[in-house]
C-alpha cells in the first residue's frame, strides 16, 4: 500500500488555518472552480464514482444519494449541512470547522453545484460557539471575495449559506429530525418515504450531508475519484452488497487512553492500531476491557476483538451496530461495564425525542433497571429484561420511525453479550456504585 | 410595555430574509432572546408569535421539546457552566468535577447561584472528549479542566 497522505487535516497545524487568504495560498477553492467548469451531472458522476460513503454514521453513499433528486426540478432544491455532531466520543467535525472552515464551505459549494441548489442551510449544535464564530467570519470573508453570493467566480452559480443554530438535541443530527428543527418545530423525525430527496425542507428537494463527507468532496474534486479508491478497503467479494469502505476517515480516540485524539486514517485500520499506535496506548499501564467503535450507539468490541478492522463491514462482523461515527472510546479493565452500560442509558434516555413509545419508554426503563443495579438491588432476571426491552425497540424490529432506539439498544445487546461476567458479579456481590455526582442529577431538569 | 426591545426585534427581523418561511425563525428569535433576557417570559413568546405570524403555542411547543432555554421561574444567571458527563468525560472524571462545583458554589445541576454569577448545568457530550473533563461555559468550550481551572474561567470561588 502506498504510504498515507492525510489531506483533511493537512491544513490544521498551519497558522491561520481558518483563514481564506492562506487557504487560497494553499490552493484552496480550486476544487469550485474545476467543478463549475464541468456539468452538475458530471460531478454528481465524479462522486458517485469514487464510492464515498457519509461519514456521518450510516455510511450511505453520497453521490448516489444525490442522484435522489427529482429530474428537472424548477426548485427550490436545499442542501443541508448536518454539523449536530452529538455522538457520544466523536469530534471530528469540530477540528474541521474550527480549524479549516474553508475545506467546508468548497465542499457546499461544489455539493450546491452538483445538486443545483443555490441555498445551503448549515444546521450547528449549539455547543459549537467556537465552530460558529469561525464559520460566520469564513462565510464572510467569501461574500466578500465573490465565492458566495452571485455569479460566483464569475460563473452562472449562486450560492448562500445560513448558519443555523440548534439548541442541545442529539435528535436534530438524524436528517429528518434537523429539517423538522429548521423549520422551527420540535424535532421528532419524519417517517420515510418520503425521503429529503423527494420531499424535505420546506417540502422542497433536500439533501442532508454531513460535515466530513463535504470536506472529502472537494478533495475528490481535485485529486478524482481513482485517488479516492486509491484509500481504504475494496469491496468483500463474499458480500454482493458491500460497496467498499474507500477514502480517508478521521478517527476520534478517548476515554481511557494516554494521548486522545483526532487522526486521519486509511478506512480500515484495526482498533488495536488506533490505541496503540495513534493514542499512545491504554493509560496507567492498564488493559482496554471494552472498546467503543463508532460512538456509543454502535455497541461494544471486547478485548478479545480488538483487531477489527473499522470499516463500514469491521464493526458488524464483531457483533456492532456498525462503524457509526468512528469515534472509538477505550474502557480500561478497572472499569466495570454495569457504570459503562448505564452512562450510555441514561444519554439515549435523556435524547430520545419521546415520539416513539418504545424508544421513550424503553430507554427510560433500561436506565431505571441499570440505576436498580447500581443502587445494589439487582436480580439476575433483569439481565434478560434488558437484553428483551433492547431486542424491542428501533427500526431493525420495526417498531420505531428513527433509528437513536436501535443505537440505545445496541450497546444494551452487546454488553450484556459480551460482558455478562461483570454484571452477574456485580448483581451477585450486592455491590453499589451510584455516585452522589449522580444522586445530585438525578434531581435535576 | 413590550418585553422585547425595538434593538431584539431588530435582530429578529434580521433573521427573516435567510430562510422562505417564518416559523424556521423560532430558533434563532429564541436564542436571540434568551440570550438577551436569561429566560423566555409567556410575554416574550407572544412578542415572537407576532413578529413570526405564528400562534404562541407553536412557539412554546418548540421551545419546550429542546430543554435549554429557561422560563421565568428559572431564569439563568450570568454565567451558563455546562459540565460534560457522557462518556468520556464520565471515564476521566466529569462527573466529580460537576459534583465538587455543585458543592463549592452551593447550587445544584439545573440551578442558579443564590448571587445570581452562576447557573449550573449538566451536558451530555459537547464534542470535545480529546480534552475531557470538559466544560462549556456560554458556547465557549473549555478542555481538561480541574476544579480550580473553572473557577478562574468564570471567575467565581
Amino acid at each position: 500500500m502506498p504510504s498515507f497522505e492525510p489531506v483533511l487535516l493537512a491544513r490544521i497545524a498551519k497558522p491561520n488555518s481558518a483563514k481564506l487568504e492562506t487557504y487560497r495560498a494553499d490552493g484552496g477553492y480550486k476544487a469550485l472552480e474545476k467543478a463549475l467548469g464541468m456539468p452538475p451531472a458530471d460531478v454528481t458522476n465524479m462522486v458517485k464514482d469514487s464510492v464515498l460513503r457519509g461519514r456521518g454514521g450510516a455510511g450511505f453513499p453520497a453521490g448516489l444519494k444525490w442522484t435522489f433528486l427529482p429530474k428537472d426540478h424548477p426548485g427550490p432544491i436545499y442542501l443541508c449541512v448536518n454539523a449536530d455532531e452529538s455522538e457520544p466520543g466523536t469530534f471530528n467535525n469540530r477540528i474541521l470547522m474550527e480549524l479549516d472552515p474553508h475545506q467546508l464551505i468548497e465542499g457546499i459549494a461544489i455539493a450546491c453545484h452538483a445538486i443545483k441548489s443555490e441555498k445551503a442551510f448549515l444546521y450547528l449544535r449549539y455547543e459549537y460557539g467556537r465552530s460558529y464564530r469561525v464559520l460566520d467570519a469564513a462565510i464572510k470573508e467569501c461574500y466578500a471575495a465573490g465565492l458566495l453570493g452571485k455569479n460566483i467566480l464569475g460563473k452562472e452559480f449562486n450560492l448562500d449559506i445560513v448558519l443555523h443554530r440548534g439548541a442541545a438535541a442529539y435528535i436534530c443530527g438524524e436528517e429528518t429530525g434537523l429539517i423538522e428543527s429548521l423549520e422551527g418545530k420540535r424535532a421528532w423525525p419524519r417517517i420515510k418515504p418520503p425521503f429529503p430527496a423527494i420531499e424535505g425542507l420546506f417540502r422542497k428537494p433536500t439533501i442532508v450531508n454531513n460535515v466530513e463527507t463535504l470536506c472529502c468532496v472537494t478533495h475528490i474534486l481535485n485529486r478524482g475519484s481513482e485517488w479516492f479508491k486509491s484509500i481504504g478497503v475494496p469491496p468483500d467479494p463474499n458480500n454482493p452488497r458491500d460497496m467498499g469502505s474507500y477514502g480517508p476517515k478521521l478517527y476520534c480516540i478517548s476515554g481511557h487512553v494516554n494521548k486522545p485524539g483526532c487522526v486521519e486514517l486509511p478506512l480500515g485500520v484495526t482498533a488495536r492500531e488506533l490505541i496503540d499506535e495513534h493514542a499512545g496506548g491504554v493509560w496507567k499501564g492498564r488493559k482496554a476491557k471494552a472498546v467503543v467503535p463508532g460512538g456509543i450507539s454502535m455497541g461494544f468490541l471486547s478485548a478479545d476483538e480488538l483487531d477489527t478492522p473499522l470499516d463500514f463491514n469491521g464493526p458488524g462482523k464483531a457483533g456492532c451496530l456498525g462503524l457509526g461515527t468512528a469515534a472509538v472510546v477505550v474502557v480500561d479493565d478497572q472499569t466495570s461495564m454495569v457504570d459503562v452500560l448505564y452512562n450510555c442509558c441514561r444519554f439515549m434516555s435523556h435524547e430520545s425525542c419521546g415520539q416513539c413509545t418504545p424508544c421513550r419508554e424503553g430507554t427510560a426503563w433500561m436506565t431505571k433497571i441499570l440505576e436498580r443495579i447500581r443502587a445494589g438491588h439487582g436480580k439476575m432476571e433483569d439481565l434478560d429484561t434488558l437484553t428483551e426491552v433492547a431486542g424491542s425497540m428501533g427500526i431493525i424490529p420495526g417498531t420505531t420511525i428513527c433509528g437513536l432506539s436501535d443505537g440505545a439498544a445496541w450497546p444494551v445487546k452487546n454488553a450484556i453479550k459480551k460482558f455478562r461476567g461483570d454484571f452477574e458479579e456485580y448483581i451477585a456481590s450486592g455491590r453499589r456504585s451510584v455516585t452522589s455526582a449522580q444522586e445530585l442529577m438525578a434531581g435535576a431538569h | 410595555m413590550p418585553v422585547l426591545s425595538e434593538q431584539i426585534r431588530e435582530r429578529i427581523r434580521a433573521e427573516f430574509p435567510k430562510y422562505p418561511d417564518r416559523r424556521a425563525v423560532t430558533l434563532p428569535a429564541l436564542h436571540i432572546v434568551h440570550d438577551e433576557l436569561r429566560q423566555v417570559s409567556p410575554e416574550a413568546i407572544r412578542e415572537i408569535s407576532e413578529l413570526l405570524e405564528i400562534h404562541p403555542a407553536e412557539i412554546h411547543d418548540t421551545m419546550s421539546f429542546y430543554n435549554f432555554f429557561r422560563e421565568p421561574d428559572r431564569p439563568l444567571g450570568k454565567r451558563r457552566v455546562w459540565v460534560c458527563r457522557s462518556i468520556s468525560c464520565m471515564l476521566r472524571g466529569g462527573e466529580e468535577l460537576l459534583e465538587n462545583l455543585s458543592h463549592k458554589w452551593h447550587v445544584g445541576p439545573g440551578q442558579t447561584s443564590s448571587d445570581g454569577s452562576v447557573s449550573l448545568e449538566y451536558a451530555e457530550c459537547l464534542g470535545a472528549c480529546e480534552g475531557a473533563p470538559c466544560i462549556l461555559v456560554d458556547d465557549e468550550c473549555h478542555m481538561n479542566v480541574s476544579e480550580e481551572d473553572v473557577e478562574r474561567i468564570v471567575g467565581k470561588q
